[in-house]
């Protein structure tokens, strides 16, 4: 192949010409070319794909590649300040160790015997995530926590048989955007205001607003703002009054010190993993999470594959299969719920892996650093003249918006002189909520220490005073 | 030397259920502590917490030492059998390919785990550029005009496929007209599913005796209802359907667009494209035919591209060059909005980066056309096979797999697909039926893609061999499969009886251990 006659490539065995002439002879074609017979010469390819040299050498394509990488400047290498749907929380060796394992990462749909494994690690997964949200069923893990919403709203309008959902207005817009064109088809989509003082949502506007054509009621607890609402109860309340359903949003590495959704009166509760033991990879470590109670009303309407534990012939011996799997698109095609394939089964063995590194006092120290940590920072960053944290009046988990309104610069120019001193200050959402004029989403975790706190506040002091 | 089946045995652990390791106070990992100074000066952090929103009682999460937690999941890997592993061939329209190891170093390099999405466009220019020439490669190797890599699936990108082609028809005040998406029944499931959530009529067309689309059956299912075609080719049996462009130009002439379903283009890189096929919209998974390894199902990429004219309903942001830097492209005049956060499942990008540097455009053809040297020389193998059959197309050629019926097999011996199945992980390996609804009866589908020897493919129809002699010879043995595997046969009756069905382990305390 190539210009180099001859050339076997390691990753294609049969490229060896006495093999490949061997086949064809067993085959009864003379020509690779007569395979190809039902292809009319109209759809033929007869260009050359303009791609560049292959680097053959592995140890080429290593320099190429890693020379590329190398243009990257990480959250190692600076301190980060950046959350807003992706976080930087440590993640334990073991983690990356069992999600490297050749067999978890190179397997993909076999049987529940063969990859007995495969469906037991995941059956686990979902065990260990229904005790943290305090719910008996969870999904085998979708794309996102967007289409974990998105699919959360379908489910509740199917289940209620009704074509509006309220959603907070205090959201991500990129995952509003998501569930926008998810849902927009067959939904109508209204907000919900939030009291611009404190944060928490407006009970005013949600019953002004809610009626009987409401499926559910969609908010986030912690909310995008990182503020944690106190008035689940009476949200979820006022929604099961008109018979609508309440779906919370919540970050799970938040439950070991936050009450579960579940136990203020959520239906249903989605969200994301990425925080529990999956590096953020420029986005790509991303993976949804779906549970409810164990009624049947709501496991018949999720798409996703759920695993369930039974027996063998053998006494004693676990098995695992699908839960009614006929409700999947795998099953019934445009009849089945929603769709279903091929999404991020491997973080959520991580997840797993993740939860049952912690345990019950792991995750809960855990949370309780992370209050600290960002109460640290908080204070600090609101010493400095000019510099607001605005709904500094209610509690907050891991992330809070800061007012640089007062300072006379933009969170563009502010963020500039940070990243010159070696800082990726907070997520600038001036543009997504433009109402909010120059403010900052910022997110500090376990990782962050008291030396980059202080290097922050010291930071922000020079490029504004 | 003759072929022999293996005297093989999964590991079987035996391995309890996490919680039933668990031992009160053992602990996996201590995770940063916070500093005497900060819990001086900010307090126990709880305490600010609304009252009724503190946790009382920590979650009842396993606890179990380190090593203890490393062993069960490695332990629990070993009972899962990887395309490392075995000779991955049954699981027919996965293409279950060789994923390099170099490119697992590069993607799990901190150089690209450690990177936030929100970061300074100025800090990223490497990543970036992976993803732009990405783009320009499968611009190549399809014909269209722009990708992006945001879904993060194939099925998520059917999603988008129909997504777009409902922007398109919104924009020219058709949407509400429009309302019927036509598939085919040996396309994916998710061909059907995905545009039925964004509100369409699925129109299904069946197989003629060819075992291709009916072309008249399209032609009379098409009217100004028309939104769109969504179809694979080759479809799930591997045969090329030659009127494909008739087809396109069928939906054309009704005002509707065509989304190719390329996840799996595995026989036909550098050989045929979409662009000449007139489609509008293509996709094509990373973790299929561009190497990246599939991970228990997932995470993935459906890399999705356009034409020209689609550019402007593309989901945002889109990768760009101005000749100077990379940047993300918000500016997209028409579109959808987003399907998936971010960017996309970008370790899987660089992945096919990767695999496409390694090949290049010869090296690209050459595993298509070993693909599909390797499935002809299955073919005539299986059908040499006692009771095996190949449906449709007698006597031609196929692409990258085909879907094998064991109907007379099954008729001669009572021994079913599902039997075979659960025989052939006796010997290590692999066999997959097929997606529903079963249209061959007794369907086994294998896809050889190009990274098996000839021994080793050998050695995979040795086991299929050694299983059909034992149908015919001594059932039992098939039908109370597998015996060597990590369990026995599974009693699945309680797996929709919602009175039993436990999906975690405190459904099953309260409903099984009573």
């Amino acid at each position: 192949m190539c210009k180099k006659k001859n050339m076997v490539h390691p990753y294609i065995p049969n490229s060896v010409p006495e093999v490949k002439a061997k086949m064809l002879q067993e085959i009864g074609v003379k020509d690779i070319e007569e395979l190809y017979e039902d292809i009319p010469g109209n759809l033929r390819f007869k260009g050359v794909m303009n791609l560049p040299e292959p680097l053959f050498s592995e140890y080429a394509l290593k320099r190429h590649v890693e020379q590329l990488l190398s243009k990257n400047r990480t959250c190692r290498e600076y301190i980060s300040f950046l959350g807003g749907g992706c976080w930087q929380h440590y993640v334990p060796a073991v983690c990356d160790e069992i999600n490297q394992r050749s067999e978890f990462l190179t397997a993909y749909a076999g049987e529940p015997y063969e990859d007995h494994g495969r469906f037991q690690a995941l059956f686990e997964y979902a065990s260990m995530m229904g005790e943290l949200l305090d719910m008996d069923v969870v999904n085998v893990p979708t794309y996102d926590w967007g289409q974990a919403a998105s699919t959360s709203i379908r489910m509740a309008a199917r289940i209620t048989g009704r074509t509006e959902i309220l959603i907070s207005n205090i959201i991500s817009p990129d995952r509003f955007l998501i569930i926008n064109n998810y849902c927009r088809d067959v939904l109508e989509i209204n907000f919900i205001n939030n009291d611009k003082k404190t944060g928490l949502l407006d009970l005013n506007d949600l019953q002004a607003k809610i009626s009987s054509k409401t499926a559910g009621i969609y908010f986030e607890n912690p909310s995008y703002f990182g503020v944690i609402e106190d008035q689940g109860k009476i949200i979820s309340e006022i929604a099961h009054e008109h018979g609508a359903l309440s779906i919370v949003g919540a970050d799970p590495i938040s439950l070991g010190v936050l009450v579960p959704p579940g136990n203020y009166g959520a239906d249903i509760v989605c969200g994301d993993i990425q925080a529990l033991g999956i590096h953020m990879q420029y986005g790509g470590g991303h993976a949804g999470f779906i549970a409810t109670r164990d009624e049947e009303r709501f496991v018949a309407e999720y798409p996703s594959r759920l695993f369930g534990i039974t027996r063998t012939d053998v006494e004693g011996e676990y098995g695992f299969g699908d839960v009614t799997y006929d409700r999947t698109s795998f099953g019934s095609r445009e009849q089945g719920k929603e769709f279903i394939g091929t999404a991020t089964a491997l973080w959520g063995i991580t997840a797993g892996v993740y939860l049952a590194l912690l345990g019950p006092q792991g995750i809960r120290k855990l949370g309780q650093t992370i209050m600290q940590k960002s109460q640290y920072a908080m204070k600090k960053i609101s010493e400095i003249k000019g510099v607001k944290i605005p709904l500094h009046e209610s509690a907050h988990f891991k992330e809070f918006a800061v007012d640089f309104n007062d300072t006379g610069k933009t969170v563009k120019e502010v963020n500039k002189a940070l990243l010159e001193k070696g800082i990726f200050g907070g997520k600038d959402i001036s543009t997504e909520f433009p109402e909010l004029g120059n403010c900052a989403l910022y997110c500090v975790t376990e990782i962050h220490t008291k030396e980059g706190i202080n290097t922050l506040a010291q930071a922000l002091s020079e490029c504004l005073n | 030397m003759k072929t022999k089946v293996r005297n093989f045995h999964q590991a079987k652990w035996d391995e309890p259920v996490i919680y039933e390791l668990s031992s009160k106070g053992e602990q996996g990992i201590i995770m940063p502590d916070v500093e005497h100074e900060i819990a001086a000066e900010v307090g126990d952090g709880i305490s600010k917490i609304p009252e009724n929103m503190i946790r009382k009682q920590a979650p009842n999460l396993p606890e179990l030492s380190q090593m203890r937690v490393l062993k069960h999941y490695l332990r629990l890997s070993q009972e899962t059998l990887g395309a490392d592993l075995n000779v991955d061939i049954g699981q027919g329209t996965c293409t279950m390919k060789y994923s390099p190891k170099i490119n697992e170093q590069f993607a799990t390099s901190p150089k690209l785990t450690e990177l936030h999405p929100s970061q300074d466009e100025s800090t990223v220019q490497g990543i970036l550029k992976i993803m732009y020439k990405m783009d320009i490669f499968l611009r190549e190797i399809s014909g269209m005009d722009k990708f992006t890599f945001q879904p993060g699936g194939g099925s998520q990108a059917i999603l988008t496929m129909a997504s777009i082609i409902q922007a398109y028809h919104d924009f020219n005040g058709e949407s509400e007209k429009r309302d019927e998406i036509i598939t085919t029944i040996f396309s994916h499931p998710s061909d059907a599913a995905a545009p039925a959530v964004k509100g369409y009529k699925i129109i299904t067309i069946y197989p003629n005796e060819d075992g291709l689309p009916d072309l008249e059956a399209l032609k009379e299912a098409v009217s100004e209802r028309t939104a769109g075609l969504l179809i694979t080719n080759p479809e799930d049996t591997g045969i090329f359907n030659p009127k494909i462009a008739e087809f396109t130009r069928i939906i054309h002439e009704a005002g509707g667009l065509c989304g190719y379903d390329q996840a799996n283009a595995n026989g036909i890189l550098g050989i045929t494209r979409s662009k000449e096929a007139g489609f509008d919209i293509c996709f094509f998974n990373l973790h299929k035919t561009f190497s990246s390894p599939h991970g228990c199902g997932g995470p993935a990429t459906g890399a999705l591209g356009v034409t020209r004219e689609l550019v402007k309903f593309m989901p945002v942001p889109l990768v760009e060059f101005d000749g100077e830097k990379y940047y993300l492209n918000y500016d997209i005049s028409e579109s959808i909005g987003k399907i998936r956060s971010y960017y996309g499942v970008t370790a899987a990008v660089v992945k096919a980066y990767s695999w496409v540097m390694s090949l290049g455009s010869e090296g690209l053809k050459e595993v298509s056309r070993v693909a599909v040297l390797n499935n002809n020389y299955l073919l005539k193998k299986v059908l040499e096979l006692r009771g095996a059959s190949a449906p449709y197309a007698k006597g031609r050629h196929r692409i990258e797999q085909v879907r094998y019926s064991w109907e007379k097999l099954t008729e001669e011996t009572g021994v079913t697909t599902e039997d075979i199945t659960n025989r052939m992980i006796d010997f290590g390996f692999h066999m997959w039926s097929s997606h529903h609804p079963f249209i061959v009866p007794q369907p086994m589908t294998l896809e050889p893609t190009e990274s098996y020897s000839k021994a080793e493919i050998d050695e995979y129809i040795a086991g299929l061999k050694k299983v059909v002699e034992e149908a015919y010879e001594n059932p039992d043995i098939v039908k109370s499969a597998p015996h060597r595997s990590v369990v026995h046969k599974i009693d699945t009756s309680s797996l929709d009886d919602p009175s039993k069905w436990a999906v975690t382990w405190r459904a099953y305390l309260k409903k099984c251990k009573k």
